[in-house]
């Protein structure tokens, strides 16, 4: 069925009638609001018995949202869940698992130092009479479960000693041992290898033969083209389109991901290509990213884009001097740079505003003033001393900048919202004048509000002459004020685009490995 | 509210205990908020201050060294050591003996948890054991008593000056030090970002490792101090002096404030934690109670601080749900 809210370009057809078809799971007019965000906006899923659908769509589509809300972890604001016709209402993880609906996330959530055996029967263990644990009928059917899904491990071995793909045909026969008939897969195969891909993909068509509907979330089209039958496609928080996958080509996809109506209005920029403040040169890494090289201007703003997992932060850490390099140079102004901890890095005037701003970029409980002046106190002191009318000053001028709002500047970072947070992060940053900043999701997880706030003051920093490395999955922010991007995939640059050939077609097939389109 | 006035206040509060406790024993006992009394409690207490100072660097910095009293075990033993058989050795050269034993098992703790990342709980509490056991090795159980100690090794704690014990000097000279530290240098204020975002505190270009090893060392500097004073004060070394002592220091921080869990705590805190040991411990047999309630009534404090502070990080937590931005 073709939803009325999507252009959609090509011939799909209405599937609402394919061949033996209720669906087992039905959404509709599903919404979420959080604050400043309208995560889903009245969408609607249906999953099929024996069927395989894969749930397509960028970053912040609301793709990880209505996951959440079919496991029971969110309510939905409005609209219904109804499984085989009857309206469910799933307040807890543990109700959506007994209406049988069981997920499979990115990393497995289950217990390392448990056995196989208590992964699968974890509050669910046979009994005997006496209501104690029955250790042997537990072992027993554990081990008819893994024969199940081809696991070929010893159920009484500890979770720890087995690999992700065995991690993961663990977490499926728990899924079955719950009865499950709905299993979502949350993009299963991005820690995987060859071989475990090929297996996983073994193991989901077993669970097709034996009637399970599956919902399958992937960036990656050749799996999603291989493995499913439907294809469901959010975008913004909207459902798009969906239908069956043999009525559609990749390149219907990536229209239906990526033509958005622009509703954000990013800053107008001239580029005004300073000289060369950053090159580098053979980047390498033994386990995260390879050959990285490329040179960066002042007053430019570069993009680095690429799936989660594609060795672009990992690369940005390096830089940084938080992780060694095996191989390759860093020139700051033409010198040789070697940048052995972070510390050195910021004397050399690089700066990283990481991407987790909780765990790696403010510090609560201490004041604002002392995150902002914290990596710059030897400006701030004499002799040794810190000197709190300068640090003050230092504080004032940054927060001044960036229009920050806070009661006084010795409150609690904590106490301040996630978009005036991030601007005691960047000023902290900018208190030490850097040369090179590296944004890394500037804007993930902040209102929209806060998010145009942010933009406009990265344009600011380019325009003032500083040079902008900005990590990020979303698409219009890279489109928007990237001069250039460097398109990462698994470790290695793929594409650099200049900003006059830049589409979000080419984007998403650089990322995702799709050729040119026919 | 605002963290520096919720730091305040709840020093305030515990400012407010302290003077609330003084007073109530002083209702039956007049003579015990005299001023000499109340100097004796100070000085009493002037040890678990100096102590609980070193400790509250380490639990700063989300760590914890349990290895303190047997540290201050070690050192004192050496000291009295070195005193009964060399007598003629100056005293000012025994400290700085102690001080630099001290730091010397300080850094041994502060390397293991640097370098090898060994929990600090563990890697103290096996250097607990094996300082004290070393104390053992040394002497084979014996004591070194009174009259085995030169008169100026014993003196100089005791000695007064301007109306106070140079002890009490000591810990006030160290008061100061530390307040200084705390808040007016880098290496303070790393300290706070250390305990409060050891992640946020690798991206701002500090060296988390290094900062807990420096931890250990002033803790254990300290602590290698007070085992002079100690020793001296008491006029006998042997083998169990201060045994259990690190619960009474870890005790002093956390009814002084500092959290557990790292990233909050103040000098002020720590001085008064300690002075509330101080005044139960010494005011309990003057007013004829057991010193079973004693230990009672320390616990209970303990709860008491943990539970306030709890609510305390509570109330911040519910402004951030509200998303009540405070403009």
């Amino acid at each position: 069925m073709l939803d009325h809210k999507g252009t959609v370009p090509v011939n799909v057809q209405d599937t609402n009638a394919s061949p033996g078809a209720t669906p087992i799971l039905e959404l509709s007019g599903i919404s979420k609001r959080f604050p400043g965000v309208l995560a889903l906006d009245d969408v609607g899923l249906k999953l099929y018995p024996g069927s395989v659908t894969a749930l397509v769509g960028e970053n912040g589509a609301g793709k990880s949202t209505i996951v959440k809300i079919l496991t029971g972890i969110y309510q939905p604001d409005g609209g219904t869940i109804r499984i085989d016709g009857s309206a469910k209402r799933f307040a807890t993880p543990h109700t959506a698992t007994l209406s049988g609906v069981t997920a499979i996330h990115q990393e497995t959530v289950l217990f390392d130092e448990l056995s196989i055996a208590e992964n699968i029967f974890l509050g669910h263990a046979p009994r005997n009479r006496l209501g104690l644990i029955d250790w042997s009928a537990m072992h027993t059917r554990a081990a008819d479960m893994l024969a199940n899904v081809g696991a070929d491990v010893d159920p009484t071995a500890k979770l720890r000693d087995l690999g992700i793909a065995n991690k993961h045909l663990v977490a499926v026969a728990r899924a079955l041992s719950v009865e499950a008939r709905i299993v979502i897969m949350d993009e299963p195969t991005a820690a995987l290898s060859h071989k475990e891909i090929n297996e996983l993909y073994a193991l989901i068509e077993s669970l097709r033969q034996t009637g399970k509907a599956i919902l399958f979330i992937s960036h990656k089209f050749d799996e999603i083209f291989k493995i499913a039958d439907r294809f469901a496609v959010f975008r913004d928080g909207r459902e798009i389109a969906d239908g069956l996958i043999d009525d559609i080509t990749p390149d219907d996809l990536v229209q239906m991901m990526v033509g958005r109506s622009v509703d954000q209005i990013f800053p107008a920029r001239q580029h005004h290509q300073g000289t060369e403040v950053l090159r580098v040169a053979g980047y390498c890494h033994p386990t995260e990213f390879q050959d990285i090289g490329f040179s960066l201007h002042e007053g430019e703003i570069l993009g680095f884009y690429g799936l989660v997992g594609s060795g672009r932060s990992e690369f940005m850490q390096a830089l940084f001097g938080i992780t060694k390099p095996s191989k390759g140079a860093v020139r700051i102004d033409g010198q040789i740079a070697v940048v052995r901890s972070p510390a050195e890095a910021i004397n050399r005037g690089i700066v990283y505003v990481p991407e987790d701003r909780g765990k790696q970029g403010a510090v609560i409980g201490l004041p604002i003033f002392q995150n902002i002046s914290l990596p710059s106190l030897s400006k701030t002191s004499r002799a040794g001393f810190i000197r709190l009318a300068e640090e003050f000053a230092l504080a004032r001028d940054y927060t001044a900048r960036l229009d920050l709002r806070a009661a006084s500047l010795d409150q609690d970072v904590g106490e301040l919202s996630g978009g005036n947070q991030q601007k005691v992060v960047i000023a902290k940053w900018l208190a030490t004048r850097p040369r090179v900043i590296i944004l890394d999701e500037p804007t993930k997880g902040i209102d929209i509000g806060s998010k145009a706030a942010v933009h406009e003051f990265m344009a600011e920093l380019a325009s003032q002459g500083l040079a902008v490395i900005m990590v990020s999955s979303e698409i219009p922010e890279i489109l928007g004020l990237s001069d250039r991007v460097i398109v990462m995939r698994e470790g290695l640059m793929v594409e650099q685009f200049e900003r006059d050939e830049l589409t979000p077609e080419k984007l998403v097939r650089a990322a995702a490995d799709i050729g040119e389109a026919a | 509210m605002n963290m520096q006035r919720l730091m305040k206040s709840r020093e305030l509060l515990l400012a407010l205990a302290l003077v609330l406790l003084v007073g109530g024993i002083a209702v039956r006992f007049p003579a015990f908020a005299s001023p000499s009394s109340l100097g004796n409690v100070f000085n009493d207490t002037s040890i678990l201050i100096i102590l609980a100072l070193g400790q509250m660097v380490v639990i700063i910095t989300k760590c914890i060294d349990l290895s303190v009293a047997s540290n201050l075990a070690l050192t004192g033993m050496i000291v009295a050591i070195i005193n009964a058989s060399a007598p003629g050795i100056p005293v000012a050269f025994l400290i700085v003996i102690a001080i630099s034993a001290g730091a010397l098992m300080g850094a041994i703790n502060g390397f293991f948890v640097w370098k090898l990342e060994i929990p600090p709980i563990v890697v103290t509490l096996g250097t607990l054991t094996i300082f004290r056991g070393i104390v053992f090795l040394l002497t084979d159980g014996a004591w070194i008593n009174a009259h085995e100690m030169s008169a100026s090794f014993k003196a100089l704690p005791r000695a007064d000056f301007v109306g106070l014990p140079v002890l009490s000097w000591i810990a006030i000279a160290i008061i100061g030090v530390m307040a200084v530290l705390m808040t007016r240098t880098a290496f303070g204020r790393a300290t706070y970002a250390v305990g409060g975002n050891p992640h946020a505190s690798v991206y701002t270009g500090i060296n988390v490792g290094f900062t807990r090893f420096a931890a250990f060392i002033i803790s254990g500097s300290l602590a290698g101090l007070c085992g002079y004073l100690w020793v001296a004060r008491y006029a006998v070394a042997y083998v169990d002096i201060a045994g259990g002592f690190e619960l009474d220091v870890v005790a002093a921080c956390v009814i002084g404030g500092i959290s557990i869990a790292g990233g909050i705590g103040s000098v002020a805190g720590a001085v008064m934690g300690a002075l509330f040991l101080g005044v139960i411990k010494n005011a309990l047999p003057v007013i004829n109670i057991s010193p079973f309630w004693q230990l009672a009534i320390s616990g209970a404090a303990i709860i008491i601080a943990v539970a306030l502070n709890a609510r305390a990080e509570r109330t911040k937590g519910r402004v951030i749900l509200k998303k009540a931005e405070v403009v």
